[in-house]
């Protein structure tokens, strides 16, 4: 590949153009910048090399979080202490969960591939503020670097949980401050990329397209990208409020000083069930255009799922008090809480039947994230129908606090998100690297996947509901055997991970080239731009030409008519 | 270093998004969206406004629960110093407004002027702020204090809802000060022109919303007796 030669008297894309004509093109990995080696990558304003230093950055915080986890399921194989005692069982659940929550699945799928991916589905040559993009991703790793410093440097490492709830967090003697102002700064990020996101989409679509002939992902994204500005605001305040009532004795929510608890609870959770929309959504996005790639069929009901994202961020946002139905609230208020919740499943549920939809007579293509996209639809149905379990009132007081609220928490984050990450990974991956993985070694991965979620998820269903209660570090011996089935399928779980990752980072060096449209499909990243892509994306500027999912339509009518 | 502008429909905000070539052919792709800017930070203001708005929620909750501590810690209040810092806010709105106006028609000067008398009113703030908070603190009534854990309960959540909400508040204002004192840094440099104030329209929106915060923040504490 040749560098450019510059004219300063020529505009960037005239100086693709020609380079076009002269049939070659100069990808943003090899296109010469302001600054050299590691700064022209941490200074960059590029949103492609900004998405891939997300992505690194994710996987190095994914693997932290994963080592906890592992050291937690293995704890739990006897009763007693196994490798740990109580108070680093607490330290490791909370670190796990603040670091997955914070720095992996809430950051997760919009930084790396809305960052990469969505302005090249909208024919855009950037984010609208660049700048802003990259001050979001320095103030990620500074508040990824504070949350493990806690772990590192932080003495007692926080032990309250990921909810951080009062008085408990007033009174440990753990760290918890330093791992909240890293809870803030992460928050600031989120919002800036929300609201990057909102502007860019709103503004860079290429010429003649409309909000309904956006690609579904980048709908998702901006389903997204509206809660990260409407919720996560509130989770700042909170945060500061919690440290400065534990430096200062505000007595804001202090019992002792007149604060009430449960309101901290409602300001926690008015952000963080809207969270969950945040990392489920944009998966949302990822399954409607893999599934409509592979199964070849424009997406049935385009505008339906768009509509019922936005619905989704609406309803949502009134759900949150479903997570304290047994910390005191009037009853009128539990039964709105819990109305809502069902309400929820609405949207929710019109998206799963348009995508069966959708598959049905399409000419469907079992790939590794077409594989990823099924098994998420079957996960996270058991863990969205669990959801209503714990959304009806009576059952939740029984299942409060249990191992059914952890497999059914699970059975959504890694059923359902995970999965759509790692699909994702896959389908994207040709267009990010230009080279193509091993595809017989990851589809053994997704399979081992889908085998360890459920071997180690399904038995906490079942605990659950017989009365382990969560975040206990020792249990009756009765619970034994479900612990050791879940031990072992984390053991899964986590080989069918470290698979996918190392045969995924090992073809980014070594895969096989592959330049073009790899999968087919019809979205502008694949269609109009070359793979891996040049600076400003395109090549020309592209023209809107079709929707989405314009396949062919090969149901039985049209074939009829075509005879 | 020469930079080369390329122009799209109805694009008119510049960023330096994309430098390449070494530095004597230096390359800079030039972007301009000043409604995308404006669009922008109408949602920054957004999420200002719920930032405060937990803090409202919480004022809300006490408030209900026990009206008659909030009527009495209330009384503690100056509600003369309150007053004249809200009319020396709606005053610095007034200036923010006419020095966006002045550099519209390109009196350079006349903006310079009206952007220092807005900075002149934020310190007035500060200081009026300052006395208003010392002399809290010489009565003993501080978040922590003795005297404020003597006091009921409705009481010490009036005075922590005070302090955190007017500090956090007072943060804001200090905030809506440099970023004024950078726009004037601007106009001489004339980065800020004619034709180019986007960056002093979206400052002018973030101190308008100081302003507001405080329009609300003042009744609540003052005034509701």
């Amino acid at each position: 590949m040749s560098d450019v030669s510059i004219d300063i008297n020529k505009s960037s894309r005239e100086i693709q153009e020609e380079n076009h004509n002269k049939g070659e093109y100069t990808t943003f990995y090899d296109v010469k910048t302001k600054y050299k080696g590691i700064l022209s990558w941490l200074l960059t304003t590029d949103h492609k090399r900004i998405g891939l230093m997300y992505l690194y950055s994710l996987m190095g915080f994914f693997l932290v979080g994963l080592t906890l986890a592992f050291l937690m399921r293995f704890e739990m194989l006897t009763p007693g202490p196994t490798i740990m005692d109580a108070q680093e069982y607490n330290s490791a659940f909370t670190l796990h969960g603040v670091i997955m929550v914070f720095l992996f699945i809430i950051p997760g799928i919009p930084a790396v591939f809305g960052n990469f991916i969505m302005p090249m589905q909208l024919g855009a040559e950037d984010v609208s503020f660049p700048r802003l993009n990259l001050m979001s991703y320095h103030l990620y790793l500074i508040g990824g670097f504070m949350a493990l410093g806690s772990l590192i440097f932080g003495g007692t490492a926080i032990d309250t949980g990921w909810t951080f709830y009062v008085p408990y967090s007033l009174r440990t003697g753990a760290d918890v401050i330093l791992p909240l102002m890293a809870a803030f700064i992460l928050g600031f990020s989120s919002i800036l990329t929300g609201l990057n996101f909102v502007v860019t989409m709103h503004r860079m679509k290429v010429k003649g397209m409309g909000m309904f002939d956006m690609p579904l992902f980048s709908w998702g994204l901006y389903a997204t990208a509206w809660i990260q500005v409407i919720a996560t605001p509130v989770i700042g305040i909170t945060i500061v409020l919690v440290v400065l009532e534990r430096a200062f004795n505000f007595g804001i929510f202090d019992p002792a000083l007149g604060g009430d608890p449960v309101l901290m609870q409602h300001l926690f959770w008015i952000y963080s069930h809207p969270a969950v929309y945040i990392m489920i959504l944009p998966a949302f996005g990822v399954m409607s255009d893999v599934i409509a790639t592979f199964s070849r069929r424009q997406i049935y009901g385009y505008k339906a799922m768009a509509i019922s994202m936005m619905a989704i961020v609406f309803v949502g946002y009134m759900v949150w008090a479903h997570h304290m139905f047994t910390s005191g609230m009037s009853d009128f208020a539990r039964a709105m809480f819990s109305f809502f919740t069902f309400l929820v499943g609405v949207p929710t549920g019109v998206k799963i039947f348009n995508w069966l939809a959708t598959l049905w007579r399409g000419s469907i293509k079992i790939t590794v994230p077409m594989f990823f996209s099924l098994a998420s639809i079957f996960l996270f149905s058991i863990g969205g129908l669990t959801g209503l379990v714990l959304g009806a009132l009576s059952t939740d007081v029984h299942l409060h606090d249990t191992y059914f609220v952890v497999a059914h928490f699970h059975y959504v984050i890694l059923g359902g998100i995970l999965t759509m990450f790692f699909a994702a990974f896959h389908y994207w991956f040709p267009k990010m690297f230009g080279r193509m993985y091993n595809q017989k070694v990851a589809m053994f991965g997704a399979i081992m996947y889908f085998i360890g979620v459920n071997v180690l998820y399904f038995p906490m269903f079942i605990m659950g509901y017989q009365g382990m209660p969560r975040r206990y570090y020792d249990y009756l011996p009765e619970f034994q055997i479900y612990h050791v089935i879940s031990t072992v399928g984390s053991w899964i779980l986590i080989t069918a991970i470290l698979t996918m990752i190392i045969n995924l980072f090992y073809a980014i060096k070594n895969g096989r080239v592959e330049k073009g449209n790899y999968w087919e499909a019809m979205t502008m990243e694949w269609e109009d731009s070359p793979s891996p892509p040049p600076l400003l994306n395109f090549e020309k500027t592209p023209v809107f030409r079709h929707g989405p999912y314009d396949y062919p339509d090969f149901s039985d009518e049209k074939i009829e008519e075509a005879k | 270093m020469s930079a080369v502008s390329e122009t799209h429909d109805n694009h008119h905000h510049d960023h330096a998004g994309h430098g390449y070539g070494d530095n004597s052919k230096l390359y800079i792709h030039i972007f301009r969206d000043d409604l995308g800017s404006k669009v922008g930070m109408w949602l920054f203001l957004f999420t200002e406004v719920l930032l405060f708005g937990g803090l409202f929620f919480l004022y809300f909750g006490y408030r209900v629960a026990d009206p008659q501590a909030f009527h009495d810690a209330a009384l503690n209040l100056d509600v003369m110093l309150g007053a004249v810092n809200t009319i020396v806010l709606l005053t610095s709105s007034l200036t923010m407004v006419l020095a966006i106006v002045a550099i519209q028609r390109d009196s350079v000067k006349l903006s310079l002027f009206y952007l220092a008398v807005t900075i002149a009113c934020a310190l007035t703030f500060l200081v009026n702020k300052y006395f208003e908070w010392s002399a809290k603190i010489h009565h003993g009534i501080y978040p922590g204090s003795d005297h404020v854990a003597e006091m009921p309960q409705g009481e010490i959540s009036f005075f922590g809802l005070y302090y955190l909400m007017t500090g956090l508040h007072t943060f804001h204002v200090i905030v809506g000060a440099i970023i004024i004192a950078v726009c004037m840094v601007f106009i001489v440099k004339k980065h800020i022109n004619k034709d180019k104030y986007i960056i002093l329209e979206n400052s002018g929106l973030y101190w308008h919303l100081v302003d507001l915060i405080w329009i609300f923040l003042f009744p609540l504490f003052y005034l509701l007796h």
